[in-house]
């Protein structure tokens, strides 16, 4: 699944030491659920962390990728 | 020159987020929601008995785009707690899972009085915000 991939290394690429798991969640293509574990994380929010991941993606949030449900965390 | 209904509707969703305590900006209503996030964070917010004014984003997309400018928060359901973004749907199960969520509420989830009773007036749409769609008639 070509999209679940990019999504993923997207967020590693943009989020310090981040790891991310990823799954397409209806199988449609467009609605996926991302597990963010990052460093960059410790001591933020869920909302600062969850900026973090939506700002990967800016305005393809709502369009392309028509929803991303999130669980974030710091590791450990 | 400035879309003055744009505005309208800004200062409107400005104006709600800072006069009711708790407001849930979702898709539908809290009887009738139209999305699957919606309908969860309603209902978290439903069984912990909490009051809340509801906002449904649908009727124009003007209201997203405005309310996604203010909080810069780019998915709906988004619940504001006394004028300050607490999340979206996974945040608000999250927290409401911990318990995190009453106490942010200041709901007493022990209270088991009247569970299951609908919340009538309490979660109804705030007067002031069918406005909103007046407006944009």
């Amino acid at each position: 699944m070509p999209k679940v991939e990019e999504i993923k290394q997207r967020i590693e690429a943009a989020i310090p030491g981040a790891k991310a798991e990823v799954e397409d969640w209806t199988g449609g293509g467009d609605h996926f659920r991302a597990t963010v574990t990052a460093q960059a994380f410790a001591g933020r929010s869920r909302i600062e962390q969850h900026r973090l991941v939506y700002a990967v993606f800016g305005a393809e949030i709502g369009g392309p990728i028509h929803a991303l449900s999130l669980k974030t965390q710091p590791p450990g | 020159m400035p879309d003055t209904e744009q505005n309208q509707i800004h200062e409107a969703i400005a104006q709600a987020i800072s006069e009711h305590d708790t407001i849930l900006f979702m898709k539908g209503t809290p009887e009738a929601p139209a999305c699957g996030f919606s309908a969860r964070t309603v209902a978290a917010l439903q069984s912990l008995q909490a009051p809340f004014a509801a906002v449904d984003v649908l009727p124009d997309p003007r209201i997203r785009e405005e309310l996604s400018a203010i909080s810069q928060w780019p998915t709906i359901p988004q619940l504001f707690v006394k004028g300050e973004l607490v999340g979206g749907c996974d945040i608000v199960m999250e927290m409401y899972e911990s318990g995190e969520l009453a106490q942010t509420l200041g709901v007493d989830e022990d209270d088991e009085a009247g569970a299951g009773e609908p919340l009538g007036e309490a979660a109804a749409v705030a007067p002031g915000l069918t406005q909103i769609e007046n407006r944009l008639g």
